[in-house]
């Protein structure tokens, strides 16, 4: 196998015209990141100030309901915070002191924005620094909006670092700093496979614990592990850290050269390198292949969800052998997924923002041997006959690097395979 | 502000969905931000529904705001009329669209539409998910229906099965079934199954069977002062309740009462010498106020069990849930504050929990059984079998139901007999559930674990004490841990040895 050439290919799908949508939009708000970020980080709280429809989007969004004792809570604005009759920064004061109290064991509180909030313009910045000189050194208090009218499902996660960077302390040393909140398993991965090569020290956004965050500077180089951290990209470059460029670490395709962009800008030679991921590039092909079998020259669609879509596009694309109908995405940010965009093979239809009947319309037009989208649309198109395969579960497996690869392509073979192994024509 | 863990139920246009969902030819133009399209997979998801929701939702977004939001919501409207053609569109705000005030009902009904458009107001910072269904069916109502010659047979309307209701579409079925042994028929199902068309024509029925109050008492009611429909007052979950109904259902039609028992089971179960084992069960009940009413009545009248707690989360039901709660003597919880329901549970201790998905989480944790009786509703409350709670199936259905999470008769007293096995103390749970709780097996390992937890007074329990205290049944374990605390801090103790065990359980007995 030889080395994998991440610059722009002459006739790669950078440039192509994006269709832009802006009709009913079919997506979670990013308060949904809330799921999985409140797990991530084991220090923090997030208390979200909305509406009950954002404590019940809370709990229906993850599919189940989570009932561990859950480090995050809705304050839900009533009738008398809306007209004025109960001062809602006092309001607020009160419901961080009761939260606090309960749970002293919290070391970083988010006051996360919603849609009302937002509306009548609740300041939660100067919230968040008030409480934040009353709480100090104990709890650090920040605050980010995962309103809807703002973000978009996996923005939310953006919007939550990007609210981090600012605070992470200064420092000179030269570190690699690797962006976005990964299952603790391909986290470790991704870490020894770096250290291996030499690079180091290493840190993470978000940490586990406060106390493991790392600070930024000029000598702070970065790479995003998601591609959806637009916001959070920018603040990272207005700390004077520098982005690594590179298609995102989803197969062996993409694990390569997302580690060989960062091997690139830490000066490690092509023999460690090698050495290094010689053996899980060859586990990740073959594990790829076995998976990818049904997959070869199907076709597949995906709906706008998690900004995931273009570099998945490229791996199913490229490493299964797919064909891509169209690529749709909530939001389309070059700098950040272009890479992947040179790589994806076949030019498919770009999509940015969402009209979702007229997708719909689009999708039932090139009948897609897979779909991929979100779960109010799932079973709706199974009932017409598509194979689909549900878009968060893009999000809550791990599917990141070398040894997940083989799993990411499985989670797209699975509905095929069901499709294929049932035989219920004759018990209809 | 109040601060939330999890709740009990959504906002008001979640309600309205549900009614809107149950229907055909009805569509909802929902004016909402990005993200309110969240409650399509409560419907896809949980329902397994194969069609999605037909709601529009505006989904603006923040750059809207400043410009001209109310254009995207005729936009919307002008769409969906043009794509889906429904008989009649209901319009509405969620909870951030109320905020900004662009009155889509005045905006909708400008609009010149051919179809009926039915405004909803829904005041999402005061009121929730079951108001809103019942405001909603309400509105649908009072806007549609119209006076209209009777059917020449006796025939009702079934009133409140909504889309993510808790058994409504198999209680619908059973319901028909034990209304057509009465030779009565029915007219129209409604919310669900029913078109607008359908809904002018309740007026045919002869009067009105409310299946569910809390989503169906304010039509019905309406129905009741317009048209001169009474509408029944009884729900038919469990046998004594089945009975009455019948009763009811008879006075109005003026024919005999009948109820085919021939496959009811529950008394003769109830009866069996088998179920001995389920007499005077402590047991805790909680869900929406007319099926934690149902419950408690079956709990105390057809399984003997002992009610130590009542409790509902649907504030439009506590009067209700008050009194019974007084007539059967034990606790009353009126609360959606999931956390106060744990606590609640914690300190009464029961032995089985009849509750929602909520409770039954709790339940999980505090090693506590549970059925569930009520919504909210998780995928599981859709089983593909026929699984009422209504009428002669449906008390089948919750006899098992019930009693399928308990330890059965004498492997009860073996395992009281011999708790000291270590495969099978009672901490295993029933033999039957093959899933042991991670809390319960955790305890069952280290005898220690038990003693970990702090006491709220400061008492020493010796050794053999807290062996002792090991011995007894592992869901009574906690209330006499802490009746022996007080039984000792009473006294003056600073130590529990074995005698003071004793002596405090005699102290409390009765």
């Amino acid at each position: 196998m030889t080395a994998v050439a991440c610059e722009p290919r002459p006739h790669g799908c950078r440039d192509v015209p994006v269709l832009k949508e802006r009709g009913q939009h079919e997506v979670f708000c990013g308060l949904t990141g809330i799921i999985w970020l409140h797990r991530k980080m084991q220090d923090a709280f997030f208390l979200v100030v909305g509406s009950r429809t954002c404590a019940h989007l809370l709990q229906s969004a993850a599919g189940v309901m989570i009932f561990a004792e859950p480090r995050f809570a809705t304050a839900i604005l009533e009738e008398t915070d809306l007209a004025g009759l109960a001062d809602a920064q006092t309001e607020l004061d009160r419901v961080v002191g009761e939260l606090l109290e309960r749970r002293p064991d919290i070391r970083q509180l988010f006051l996360v924005g919603s849609c009302p909030s937002e509306v009548i313009k609740l300041d939660l910045q100067r919230a968040a620094e008030r409480l934040s000189d009353l709480y100090a050194p104990n709890v650090r208090i920040l605050n980010f909006s995962g309103s809807g009218i703002e973000t978009t499902f996996t923005q939310g996660e953006d919007a939550c670092l990007a609210s981090m960077v600012s605070v992470l302390p200064e420092t000179r040393t030269r570190n690699l700093l690797l962006v976005g909140a990964l299952p603790d398993v391909v986290e470790e991965q991704a870490v020894s496979l770096l250290s291996a090569l030499g690079i180091g020290p290493i840190r993470v956004l978000p940490a586990s614990r406060t106390t493991f965050e790392s600070g930024v500077g000029e000598n702070t180089l970065f790479a995003l592990t998601q591609p959806f951290l637009g916001d959070t990209h920018a603040a990272l470059e207005r700390r004077k850290a520098r982005h690594i460029p590179a298609p995102f670490p989803f197969g062996e395709e993409g694990t390569t050269a997302w580690l060989r962009a960062i091997a690139d800008a830490f000066d490690i030679d092509d023999e460690t390198f090698e050495r290094v991921t010689r053996a899980p590039r060859t586990r990740a092909c073959k594990a790829v292949a076995q998976a990818a079998e049904v997959l070869r020259n199907k076709s597949i669609f995906f709906f706008p969800d998690s900004q995931l879509e273009i570099p998945l596009a490229r791996f199913v694309t490229r490493e299964c052998g797919m064909r891509v109908a169209e690529v749709g995405t909530p939001f389309l940010h070059k700098g950040v997924v272009g890479p992947d965009m040179a790589l994806i093979e076949g030019c498919p239809v770009f999509s940015e923002g969402q009209d979702v009947d007229r997708q719909l319309d689009r999708c039932r037009a090139a009948r897609p041997d897979l779909v991929v989208c979100g779960l109010g649309l799932a079973n709706p198109l199974e009932a017409e006959g598509f194979t689909t395969k549900w878009a968060i579960e893009l999000v809550f497996t791990p599917i990141h690097f070398y040894e997940q690869a083989g799993d990411l392509a499985g989670l797209f073979s699975r509905p095929l395979r069901r499709f294929q192994s049932l035989n219920l024509m004759a018990a209809e | 502000m109040k601060l939330t863990v999890w709740t009990y139920e959504g906002p008001p246009h979640v309600g309205a969905m549900r009614v809107a969902t149950g229907m055909t030819d009805l569509h909802y133009v929902l004016h909402a931000p990005q993200g309110d399209t969240y409650a399509d997979l409560l419907f896809t998801m949980i329902e397994r529904r194969d069609r999605r929701p037909p709601v529009t939702f505006t989904t603006f977004q923040a750059r809207d705001l400043g410009s001209d939001t109310a254009n995207l919501f005729k936009t919307a409207c002008r769409d969906a009329y043009d794509r889906f053609r429904p008989q009649a569109l209901i319009v509405g705000a969620s909870c951030t669209a109320e905020l900004i005030q662009d009155d889509p009902g005045g905006i909708a009904e400008t609009m010149g539409l051919p179809v009926p458009v039915i405004p909803l107001e829904l005041p999402s910072y005061q009121r929730k998910e079951n108001f809103g269904a019942d405001e909603t069916f309400y509105q649908i109502v009072r806007t549609l229906a119209r006076p209209v010659r009777k059917t020449p047979h006796v025939t009702v309307n079934l009133l409140g099965p909504t889309a993510l209701g808790f058994r409504h579409r198999d209680d619908i079925l059973e319901v028909t079934a034990l209304l057509a042994d009465l030779g009565v028929g029915v007219n129209v199902v409604a919310p669900m199954t029913a078109s607008p068309a359908d809904i002018a024509r309740l007026g045919a029925a002869h009067f009105n069977v409310v299946l569910y109050p809390e989503t169906a008492e304010s039509a019905a009611r309406w129905m009741e002062r317009e048209f001169q429909m009474p509408y029944t007052k009884v729900v038919p979950i469990g046998v004594g309740a089945t009975h009455d109904f019948v009763k009811e259902v008879v006075t109005l039609t003026g024919g005999k009462p009948s109820l085919d028992v021939s496959r009811l089971h529950l008394p003769w179960y109830s009866r069996s010498v088998d179920s001995n084992y389920l007499t005077g069960k402590r047991v805790f009940v909680f869900g929406d106020g007319t099926h934690a009413m149902a419950a408690a009545r079956i709990a105390r009248d057809e399984m003997g069990f002992d009610v130590v707690g009542l409790g509902c989360y649907n504030r439009e039901r506590a009067r209700a849930v008050r009194s019974m709660a007084r007539d059967l003597g034990c606790d009353v919880l009126i609360t959606d504050d999931y956390l106060e329901v744990e606590r609640s549970i914690e300190s009464l201790a029961p032995e089985l929990i009849l509750g929602t998905q909520m409770e039954r989480h709790i339940g999980k944790r505090l090693g506590i059984p549970c059925a569930v009786i009520s919504a909210p509703v998780h995928v599981q409350d859709f089983p593909a079998r026929y699984s009422p709670q209504m009428g002669i199936e449906g008390a089948n259905v919750i006899f098992d139901t019930w009693v399928h999470p308990l330890v059965m008769g004498l492997e009860e007293h073996l395992l009281t007999m011999f708790r000291e096995d270590f495969e099978f103390c009672d901490e295993a749970g029933p033999s039957h559930h093959g899933v042991v709780s991670a809390s319960r097996r955790e305890s069952c390992a280290e005898p220690g674990v038990e003693s970990m937890r702090p006491s709220t007074i400061e008492i020493v329990w010796r050794p053999a004490a807290e062996k002792e205290l090991r011995k007894i049944p592992f869901f009574v374990r906690g209330k006499a841990r802490r009746n022996t605390e007080i039984f000792a801090g009473e006294r003056g103790l600073s130590e529990i040895d074995i005698d003071t065990l004793y002596e405090a359980k005699a102290h409390y007995a009765r």
